[in-house]
């Protein structure tokens, strides 16, 4: 399932996640985001950004109960809980987001 | 797996040890071993991770792998503690024997002598060997 963005093709796999992380832009994550049906504010942008942030540091996507707690710890419990961050990704916070994000699939989501 | 409440959980906890033994590259089994354990920390059992003989190297710092085309994954290890997976040991003669000591790490462990993991290993439940 292939992308196209400013007529280039990024390639992904079966399920929308892109196979090369350096192809990520943000105007790709606005193209990932439609295909998902979400349209991306900036609370959506602060959670992309965030999962991000955390793969350059851990070099993994995290699981959907480690990335509310980093998020509850960096950004506060009004934004680190399940509650908040499924209104802004309703299939899954860390799949959702991870997928937008450009990140390979949570690991630890099974 | 996407749980809403941490409490629901109820189930009887076991003692899960892994075992690192293989140097990061060259196989697969570091990789893996610690995929196995973000996955499974996710269902609430007491977990802990053994370093020893060349599984030591998997926690150093420094690791240096563009020469052989393979991903560095130790700053993976830094993620355990977001995982909840608290309890990391290193055994101390594989450390010395290979000159490196807990400065050395990526991770903070506590570093057990041979017979003190076997005494720990006895304590287990369960224990998986990578």
């Amino acid at each position: 399932m292939d992308y196209t963005v400013n007529e280039q093709t990024i390639n992904a796999d079966e399920e929308g996640y892109i196979t090369d992380i350096s192809t990520w832009s943000k105007d790709l994550a606005d193209t990932i985001a439609e295909t998902e049906n979400i349209d991306m504010g900036d609370d959506h942008w602060e959670v992309v950004n965030f999962l991000r942030d955390y793969y350059e540091e851990y070099q993994i996507a995290p699981a959907v109960r480690v990335l509310t707690k980093a998020v509850k710890k960096s950004l506060g419990p009004d934004k680190g809980n399940s509650k908040y961050l499924y209104e802004l990704f309703p299939y899954g916070p860390a799949k959702q987001a991870c997928k937008i994000a450009g990140l390979p699939k949570p690991t630890g989501c099974v | 797996m996407e749980d809403f409440d941490d409490d629901e959980f109820d189930g009887p906890i076991k003692k899960f040890m892994y075992v690192n033994r293989k140097a990061p590259y060259g196989t697969v089994y570091a990789l893996e071993g610690l995929e196995v354990v973000l996955i499974t920390a996710a269902f609430d059992q007491d977990v802990s991770m053994v370093f020893v003989d060349d599984g030591v190297f998997q926690i150093k710092k420094d690791q240096e792998t563009t020469g052989i085309n393979m991903k560095n994954f130790s700053p993976t290890y830094r993620a355990l503690e977001g995982y909840d997976v608290e309890k990391v040991y290193a055994e101390k003669e594989s450390l010395e024997a290979r000159g490196l000591s807990g400065d050395d790490l990526v991770i903070p462990v506590e570093v057990l002598s041979s017979a003190e993991l076997a005494e720990l290993m006895d304590a287990q439940d369960v224990i998986v060997s990578f």
